[in-house]
Formats: C-alpha cells, structure tokens, sequence
C-alpha cells in the first residue's frame, strides 16, 4: 500500500479541485450579478430605443448643460485636491508635530460625514440666513445654489482620496532619499520633484483616478447645495435623477451611460499607462 | 580639512540625546564613533552633516563656524545606513545626481558629467553597472554605489552612517578594505558611525566611544584597549 503514496500524490499547497471550481464560481457569479450586469443593464436602457434615441436625449440642452457642470468641476476640483492631498500627506509623514493624530482624523472627516451632511453644512455656512452667506449675496457672490457652492461641495467630498493613498506609501519610503538628496546639494523643491514625486507618482496617479470618479459622480452633497436649478446648476448625477423622476428613462440612462463611461475610461487609462511602464514598475518596486 | 566640535548638545523634546561634546577631528583621519545604539553617536554625525540642528554648541569646519550652515551649503558626502539610492533612477543618474543639482553657473556639462561618474565607477570597482537600477545590486554593490554618489559631489568630508551594517561578514570584511582605500586616495576627512568594536578598531585612526550621548574616551585603537578610560570601555571594547 506504499505505492498508493509514490503513484498518486496529494497536493498539499492547494484545495481539492471541487472547492476550487466552487470558490472560483462564486466569485465569478458575484462579480457577474453584482458589477458587470448593473453596467450592462444601464447601456442596454440607454440604447432601448436605437442609437437615434440616445443621441436626441444628448441633445437636450439640459442634457448638456449638465455634462459641462461635470466636467469644469472635476477639471477644477481634481488638480486642487491633488495638490491639496499631496500637502497634507507631505505635512504628516515628513514633519513630527504634535496635532498630527488630529489632522489624519480631520481627512478622513469626509469619509465619515454623510454627503448630504456635508451639503448641509454648506447651505447653512453660506446660505442667505447666515451672516456670511447675506454678505456675500449682498455682494453678488451667491455660492448657496450656484457653481462656486458646488465646487465647495465637491471639494470637501473628494479632498480624503490622494492624500489616503498617497500617506502609506511616504510612511514605507520614509525620509532617507529626501535626506540624501539634500546632502547631494539639492533644494527642497528640487528634492520635491526629482525624488517624491516619482516615488508616489503611481499612488498619485491611482488617488487622482479614484477622486476624479468621485468628482463626476457625487450626488448627495451636490444635490442639497446646487439646488439642482435645470440648465444652470445640475450636474450629471442629479440632472440622471430628474429625468429618471420624469419617466424620461432612455434620457436618464443615456446620460447614466455616459458618466459610467468617463469612469470606465479613466480606468482604461490607469491600465495603460501600468502596461505602457510595466518594466519600469518593476524595476523600480521593493522586492 | 579639520572639524571642531565645541560643547555640542542635542535635546529631543525633554530626552537628551547628546550631553555637551567636544571632540576634534584632524584633517585626513579617519574617525570611528563606537558605541551601542542610543548613544548619540548616529546624532552627532547629522549633526556633522546638517541634517539636525544642535540644541547648543558650534561645530567648525577648517576653523570657520559652520553651525548655521544647510545641510546643502556643509557639502559633507553622506552614507545613509540603507544608502537611501533613488529607486527610480539608474546607477548612473544616482551617481549624476549632486553634479546636475548644481546651480549652472557651477554645473560641469553633461559629457563631463558622463566623465566623472565613470571615473566613480572605476573607483569603485564596478565599471559596468551604470545602466542598472539599484534593486538589480547586491547589497556590497548598493553599498559602494551610495559611497561613489557622495563623492561625485566633491565633497569636504565623508560621513558614514553604519556603512557595513546590512551586509554579511564576507563582504563586510572586504568592503573595509575598499573604504580604506578610497580614503587614503582621496585624502577626505572621515567618520563612520558603527557598533562593531572590531570593526572600528581595524578601521578608524582614532576611536571616538560614546555612551548615553557622552564621550566616553578618544583614542587610538591600541590605546583604547591597553588603556580603556572607564569601565564602559573596558566592557564594550572587550566584547
């Protein structure tokens, strides 16, 4: 019964083949109900009735006004938290203070607060009712229902996500090459550029991707602050929302389609730009 | 070039990390600062480079105050403990580094740059590496690029932070040997950071041991272990 051993042997680094199908069926059939048929279902709606429809629904002047919301946001509110995030990640990893506990919990602070919160908190920051917000309409500079409230709102919900990924990372790089670099002669922002930023280019790259999907998509806190005035302060989410509430559904789903392809090509473009610098990343990576 | 210390002390909040120290460096030596971990000695040497700011004292550099000096202004050639190379860069561009820092008035041209960084790599024994990156060495390698990195810039002096630290007995035997050298050709005055007796003792001119942020005696390695000055000496030197 000692060849029974030698002949057949049993594989001790894995399941046995049953548990493995079973575990990856499970797996495929989540990523199937839950991610790739909801976004099928949103192009199918889109497309009900033929290309013709969907491209007279971008046409609506409402339909566009929102796409141009959108993007001027994101295009302003993604590179100042970009900026922003690389701030307060530098300040926290590079720099022992004593307040530096206080101002890791103040970033995550949008993560915790609902975005309708968030909004809120802007309406009675800045409405008409607060001391502030009657001077600054008083002086023509409304932000309550108005772009620069939506911005504000934006910012806020999307500020956590760059310094988030890029924190981790300078803590496991920690201070010698910046070190290094200044006892070679260079100048702090020398240093900056030539040495950081490199080092967290692709956790920059990854957070600015994850705030500009933010950035495009965020609903609620948009939603309390812009009032959602049709053709002046919607934006895509919201303006999907109300012709959905319209039963204008090839409309909403259309315009749906499009914001989940902006997203869809950011990703692509995160994939590529790791394809096109593949041998670079690995060489580059800690082993 | 020589190197005064005067009554240097470094506090970190309300702990002490260097007591008031006075030591001073003779051109050309090449000094080992011995002792156990916390015991200032790795804080003195940044001190040296500018990279911490003492608490009280001055430290001057060929008899001209230096204490107020940046780190970039000290131009002290400096080992890191785990080389700190640019992961991101080529050999070459690590070595290339200080030169193309420079301010253009000073900065040599790219072919002159290409000159002396090969000029490193011979110095350093390892001609054909320029084109690889540093996770593609080994650790001697790494070790002996991040030494010709901090010569590319010219430097007054060469600061080493437990040099010989991660690497394995038989390259540590030999890149003792390759330091040695490299400092009797280049003249530079050196200190190295370490908290191997014997590694010191074979090493250094001078002996500087330090405990709990004191000097605790300054000597050459024959006097130290005939005439250990305190019974700290005598116990860690007879380790």
């Amino acid at each position: 019964m000692s060849d029974i051993a030698l002949t057949r042997p049993v594989p001790v680094t894995t399941e046995p083949p049953l548990i493995r199908y079973l575990l990856i069926g499970v797996a495929l059939a989540f990523v199937a109900l839950f991610l790739f048929a909801p976004l099928v279902t949103v192009f199918v709606e889109a497309l009900r009735q033929g290309w013709a429809g969907s491209l007279d629904a971008l046409r609506l002047p409402d339909a566009q006004a929102a796409i141009l919301m959108t993007l001027t946001i994101a295009a302003i509110a993604v590179p100042i938290n970009a900026v922003f995030g690389i701030a307060a990640a530098w300040a926290i990893t590079k720099f022992d203070s004593r307040g530096k506990a206080v101002l890791i919990t103040l970033i995550d602070l949008p993560f915790s607060v609902s975005p309708v919160v968030a909004g809120l908190m802007l309406v009675l920051l800045f409405g008409a009712h607060s001391t502030l917000g009657g001077w600054l309409i008083a002086n023509d500079m409304p932000i309550v229902f108005a772009f620069p409230g939506i911005l504000l709102a934006t910012l806020f919900v999307t500020f956590p996500f760059v310094a988030r990924e890029i924190i981790p990372v300078m803590i496991e790089q920690g201070r010698a090459e910046e070190e290094a670099a200044l006892t070679l002669g260079a100048s702090g922002w020398r240093t900056f550029f030539t040495v950081t930023l490199p080092n967290i280019r692709w956790a920059l790259l990854y957070g600015v991707l994850l705030c500009n999907a933010r950035a495009m998509g965020e609903f609620g806190a948009v939603a309390v602050i812009s009032g959602k005035i049709r053709g002046v302060t919607a934006t895509m989410p919201t303006m999907v929302e109300m012709f959905y509430n319209e039963y204008l559904s090839v409309a909403a789903f259309t315009l749906a389609a499009v914001l989940a392809m902006l997203a869809l090509l950011t990703l692509l473009l995160k994939s590529l730009l790791e394809w096109r610098h593949a041998d670079l990343l690995a060489a580059t990576r800690r082993h | 070039m020589n190197i005064e210390i005067e009554e240097l002390a470094k506090e970190f909040g309300t702990s002490r990390a260097l007591h008031p120290v006075s030591l001073s460096i003779p051109s050309g030596a090449l000094i080992a600062l011995l002792g156990p971990s916390g015991s200032g000695k790795t804080t003195l040497l940044r001190i040296l480079a500018g990279l911490e700011f003492p608490t009280s004292g001055r430290v001057l550099y060929g008899g001209q105050d230096a204490t107020g000096l940046s780190v970039q202004e000290r131009r002290a050639g400096f080992v890191f403990q785990s080389y700190a190379l640019f992961k991101h860069m080529t050999v070459f561009e690590n070595i290339a580094y200080g030169l193309r820092a420079r301010p253009r008035k000073v900065r040599p041209t790219e072919a002159e740059i290409g000159r002396r960084v090969s000029r490193l790599l011979d110095l350093i024994q390892l001609p054909d590496i320029g084109s690889r990156y540093p996770n593609q060495l080994s650790g001697g390698q790494r070790q002996r690029v991040a030494l010709a990195r901090a010569l590319a810039i010219e430097p007054r002096m060469l600061l080493l932070d437990e040099p010989f630290g991660a690497l394995d007995a038989k390259v540590r035997k030999e890149l003792r040997q390759g330091l040695r050298e490299i400092h009797d050709r280049t003249g530079l005055t050196t200190v190295f950071v370490t908290h191997d007796q014997e590694e010191a003792m074979e090493l250094a001119d001078l002996v500087v041991v330090m405990s709990m942020g004191r000097i605790e005696q300054v000597g050459r390695p024959a006097e130290i272990r005939a005439k250990p000055a305190t019974d700290f000496v005598r116990d860690f030197t007879a380790a």
